[in-house]
């Protein structure tokens, strides 16, 4: 059943307030989502005051200042600072991003940081993706061929090539999947925009030879279909990719092969 | 706390094997729809204000009759399926079946009253 009040434990609480840097004069206050596995207390909102001028441009850097400066028990993922590796995707004023590529003057007043929505907490900023990696390796995100493999290359002419576009990119942070409400009420069963752009990927890639058994494994009310069409993927993706559109291109195959 | 690898518990017990045929029947019927209801409103419309006399004579006429029958029957069928999408996402486990099973008896007791309302009007 959908719970529609957070357990008392985790109910967030106010925390700690932290002093403002001494002699600086462009200050922004940044409020910080705190949880702790090990000390058995409720999450807290830490407020942190950072030097803008003596900080880079992006969320990220303002996280690594605190982090370094202030409060080096502030836990987050993060590794390439530009939007390849999708390590840093937490919820920033509202919306599922990377904190990488996510500029703070893109943000009125306070910035507000967030885990990513819906998802179990591991510390702090740091989800609990197991799941989600798992539905990811459950589309089998590898090339499929029955055909005995060619001596030099599978060849792909550069049509078929461009049909990969605008989903190859996806770099697998999470942001859409947990901006769904579907993946939030049934993530156990529904594989979420993120796997299903995948499966799209593989789909849809003109080297594969396992088309109709990808689309067999996805053709259940739950896996496929719990899909509204809400959008919000697509409107949160830190790429500018569209997963619902993936999605309703594989509704569409599913719809040809059927009907 | 079952010991089940992260695979086995994403995949679960696999695939359904339905939910295109659904998907494509709930397009149809949205389609049916898109032109079902203004002719049920239109046909509706022409009926209200009447007296008890005409309002018969009006439902006694066969295009009337067929467009209201269509548009409940349709209009309800619909219902019934949104009902259970709403309540998949929702609801879980034996609560989710016993409500399902108690909104396909309500829309179909619907249906049902609808029809007859209409036979009694028509004839």
């Amino acid at each position: 059943m959908v719970q529609l009040t957070l357990p008392k434990n985790s109910r967030i609480t106010t925390g700690k307030t932290w002093p403002k840097p001494e002699g600086a004069s462009n200050v922004r206050k940044f409020q910080i989502y705190r949880w702790n596995p090990d000390d058995g207390q409720n999450p807290r909102v830490d407020t942190y005051f950072v030097d803008m001028d003596t900080c880079g441009p992006m969320v990220l850097d303002a996280l690594i200042k605190i982090k370094n400066e202030i409060d080096p028990t502030l836990t987050f993922r993060r590794s390439c600072r530009e939007g390849i590796c999708g390590s840093c995707a937490m919820n920033i004023d509202g919306i599922n991003t990377l904190a990488c590529i996510y500029g703070m003057d893109e943000i009125k007043g306070d910035v507000k940081i967030y885990p990513l929505p819906h998802m179990p907490v591991v510390k702090d900023l740091i989800p609990d993706l197991t799941h989600f990696y798992a539905q990811h390796a459950s589309i089998m995100p590898w090339l499929e061929t029955k055909t005995n493999r060619p001596a030099k290359e599978w060849k792909q002419s550069i049509e078929d090539r461009k049909k990969l576009d605008g989903l190859y990119e996806c770099v697998m942070c999470a942001s859409c999947s947990t901006s769904c409400p579907s993946y939030w009420w049934n993530g156990d069963r529904y594989l979420g925009p993120a796997a299903l752009l995948h499966a799209y990927r593989w789909i849809i890639d003109s080297r594969d030879e396992a088309t109709g058994e990808r689309l067999d494994e996805l053709e259940d009310p739950f896996k496929l279909y719990r899909c509204h069409t809400i959008m919000n993927c697509a409107k949160t993706c830190p790429k500018g990719l569209n997963p619902a559109k993936a999605i309703a291109e594989i509704k569409k195959m599913m719809v040809d092969r059927a009907v | 706390m079952r010991y089940l690898t992260d695979r086995k518990r994403a995949q679960g017990m696999g695939a359904g094997g339905s939910g295109t045929q659904g998907h494509w029947r709930m397009m149809v019927r949205s389609m049916i729809m898109v032109v079902l209801v203004p002719l049920f409103l239109i046909a509706l419309g022409k009926g209200i204000g009447g007296s008890y006399q005409e309002v018969l004579a009006y439902f006694s006429r066969p295009i009337p009759v067929i467009i209201v029958a269509l548009a409940l029957i349709v209009g309800l069928i619909q219902l019934m399926h949104e009902a259970q999408e709403a309540i998949e996402d929702y609801v879980h486990g034996v609560a989710e079946k016993l409500t399902i099973v108690a909104t396909q008896a309500f829309c179909y007791t619907l249906i049902a009253a609808s029809l007859l309302a209409l036979i009694k009007l028509a004839l």
